[in-house]
């Protein structure tokens, strides 16, 4: 009785500061601007099954992709378990759902076969990360904290599996010694290996057995309340971050509508721009100057480096990374997100995303050549964020280079980006070869 | 056929004389102006004359996309020149459109339409894959035998649009030995021009990105490098002047390549 009021208790509270945590996330992500993506819900749906469930863009790289899919499944499914182990927790049962009999054995005999592929996916990973060092994993932006909540999260994931599996072993065990209330239930294809080497003595065992039910059990509530600090947040926001991808050609960048009213008040006196709330400011210096689907990028970034691997600015030896872009918008979104929470939402730091975050140098590194946006296994955009950053830059501070600047009034006043008349457009004509 | 014998209508002579083409070429910028470029404008010319379309160019009334301008944030720029473009084009009522630029054909195809500017817009390779398909083009210069060659994409051309096969179209009908670069299609590697790198010096760095890309294509051994757009060719050309390699290398853009191949 005492063990199930321990068990409810921690499970309560474990969904409630989970919830605190994710509506304080939402509530950050909403200090986002306005953007209309829920058109073409079908073609959504469609994209979020492809890229999300179905790891469609993880494949890409095989090695990582397989590893990643096997862990995936594994979490997924193995949750199907965690389901009995609350319900077994708080009404003090064992093994409730064993009643389902030879679909019980199928079951608990693949969550350990899939319990033992997330063990080697998790290893690889390890490994990949400790003892090959793989180049992607280190950068500028990948310090302390980064490491280490990745090296975490491989951490939690073999104990919790180790715990699973032996838990199972040690019920193994009993069931086979005929002890107290541990039925005949479940098949045990991994597990059955470990018997061997626990205890005969039943009590030894059944102690095994508890503390690994209750390691397990408060590992994943601990887990999940690490999530909204982690990278590891990904598992979550990947699903509603592709459902609200870029359905455009990649090649498509935004027309800004405040720009085209002023624009065609330019070219027309007799037009008269549709009264509209504050514009703001143009571009983005800041992280309320960018979407919410933006920021909720930034948010779903798992920090796997594919978008920095491919980039031709980073690949030369240049400061930019598109992962940074993602990261610094993040932490950016935090420290505003807590500022203006403590402080009231018109409290201002004096820092901003641009300068404070991300430096000059980085965004005008930029090819604009979309390898980042196509490498992201979640459909991520940090190009469109460095676009923004570009656009306060020249539109609010007319802080270009010089050459940017002689470009902008070659267009301006001869109709090309170079210093060539117009007069001269058909002279290509007028050669041989 | 010498292009300096034909007169390029323009569309203000061909609508004087109360006559519509089938097609407007956008030339572009660089097509215009960038020597180099001009070549691949005049070899463009040619098939479109060869295969006999119906075409013109706007000549002296075509101005900047704005391309260069968006990409560097100057969304003021870029809009003044799309709506004056599009007055332009509108003015002619022109329907279709082929240009041999990947950055043109994006920012007419994809940007213009939210600005009130809708026409059909195809890459110059897109056009030659048609062509070729209905064989009205082919490859019977045999040029190219012997040769290997492989092909650069670009990026507002395949990641930005998806147009991946189009140019390989007009390279797999030669009788050549075709080979891709270790990064291509979607994995391609940007020339180091997009987003207005053309017009700034780069930012410090271990080296140039056209030197990163020409690297894959020393590696893969080709003796023509196949390209479909004007800022690429520049790129890579410098490339392989910094390797030396200007005698084993030969860049060229698919217009040229087709030209060729059909005698033109």
């Amino acid at each position: 009785m005492i063990s199930q009021i321990i068990f409810s208790l921690a499970f309560i509270a474990a969904v409630i500061f989970f919830t605190l945590q994710v509506r304080k996330i939402i509530r950050n992500i909403n200090l986002g601007k306005d953007v209309n993506r829920s058109d073409r819900p079908q073609e959504r749906w469609a994209i979020m099954v492809k890229v999300a469930l179905g790891q469609s863009k993880m494949v890409v790289r095989p090695v990582a992709g397989i590893m990643h899919i096997f862990v995936y499944v594994g979490f997924v499914i193995i949750n199907l378990e965690v389901l009995e182990i609350i319900i077994d927790g708080i009404f003090g049962t064992h093994r409730i759902f064993s009643f389902l009999g030879s679909f019980y054995n199928f079951l608990i005999g693949s969550f350990e076969i899939l319990a033992l592929l997330v063990l080697v996916g998790v290893l690889v990973f390890l490994a990949r990360r400790l003892i090959i060092g793989l180049k992607r994993f280190s950068g500028v932006e990948m310090t302390a904290w980064p490491k280490s909540d990745a090296l975490y999260i491989l951490l939690i994931e073999v104990l919790l599996m180790s715990a699973f599996l032996t838990m199972n072993a040690a019920d193994y065990k009993l069931q086979m010694l005929g002890y107290s209330h541990y039925i005949n239930a479940g098949s045990f294809p991994i597990s059955g290996f470990l018997i061997g080497l626990l205890p005969n003595s039943t009590s030894a065992l059944e102690i095994i057995e508890r503390s690994c039910w209750w390691f397990h059990i408060l590992g994943i509530l601990a887990f999940l309340n690490y999530l909204p600090f982690s990278k590891h947040f990904h598992i979550i926001l990947a699903f509603p971050n592709t459902w609200y991808s870029n359905l455009n050609n990649k090649g498509k960048f935004t027309n800004m509508d405040s720009v085209t009213n002023e624009v065609k008040a330019m070219l027309d006196p007799s037009f008269t721009p549709p009264s509209t709330d504050a514009i703001g400011r143009f571009g983005a210096k800041d992280v309320q100057d960018l979407n919410w689907v933006q920021l909720m990028n930034s948010y779903s970034c798992t920090e796997c480096g594919r978008c920095t691997s491919v980039c031709p600015a980073n690949q030369t030896g240049k400061l930019l990374s598109p992962r940074k872009i993602m990261m610094d918008t993040r932490d950016r979104l935090e420290e505003v997100g807590d500022h203006k929470a403590k402080n009231g939402k018109d409290y201002d730091d004096g820092k901003s995303l641009l300068d404070d975050y991300i430096s000059r140098e980085e965004i005008w590194a930029c090819t604009t050549c979309n390898a980042c946006v196509e490498a992201c296994p979640i459909n991520i955009d940090p190009l469109s964020i460095i676009v923004d950053l570009r656009r306060y830059a020249v539109m609010e501070e007319s802080n270009v280079t010089v050459s940017l600047n002689a470009m902008f009034s070659n267009v301006e006043n001869n109709g090309a980006p170079w210093k060539y008349s117009p007069a001269d457009r058909l002279n290509w004509a007028e050669k041989e070869n | 056929m010498e292009i300096t014998d034909i007169k390029i209508p323009t569309m203000a002579e061909m609508t004087a004389a109360g006559e519509k083409p089938e097609i407007l070429f956008w030339v572009g910028c660089a097509g215009s102006y960038d020597e180099r470029a001009q070549r691949i404008t005049r070899a463009f010319a040619k098939i479109l004359i060869h295969v006999g379309i119906k075409f013109a160019v706007l000549g002296t009334e075509e101005s900047c996309t704005g391309d260069p301008a968006k990409r560097a944030g100057n969304e003021f720029l870029f809009q003044m020149q799309a709506m004056v473009n599009i007055q332009v084009l509108d003015g002619y009522d022109i329907k279709k459109i082929v240009t041999a630029c990947p950055h043109c054909f994006n920012t007419i195809k994809n940007e213009y339409p939210g600005l009130g500017g809708n026409y059909e817009v195809i890459h110059h390779t897109q056009l030659i894959q048609d062509l070729i398909n209905e064989g009205r083009l082919n490859a019977e210069g045999g040029h190219f035998k012997g040769k290997k060659i492989t092909f650069h994409d670009p990026c507002y051309l395949g990641r930005g649009n998806g147009v991946y096969e189009a140019p390989r179209k007009a390279l797999e009908i030669l009788d050549a030995d075709l080979v891709e670069l270790k990064r291509c299609k979607s994995n391609g590697l940007c020339c180091g021009a997009g987003g207005a790198q053309m017009f700034k010096e780069p930012e410090k760095g271990k080296k140039d990105v056209n030197i990163e890309r020409m690297e894959d294509v020393l590696e893969s051994n080709a003796n023509v490098l196949a390209v479909s757009c004007p800022f690429c060719m520049t790129m890579m050309n410098d490339g392989i002047k910094h390797f030396n390699k200007e005698q084993e290398i030969e860049v060229l853009d698919i217009a040229e390549i087709t030209a060729k191949e059909n005698n033109l």
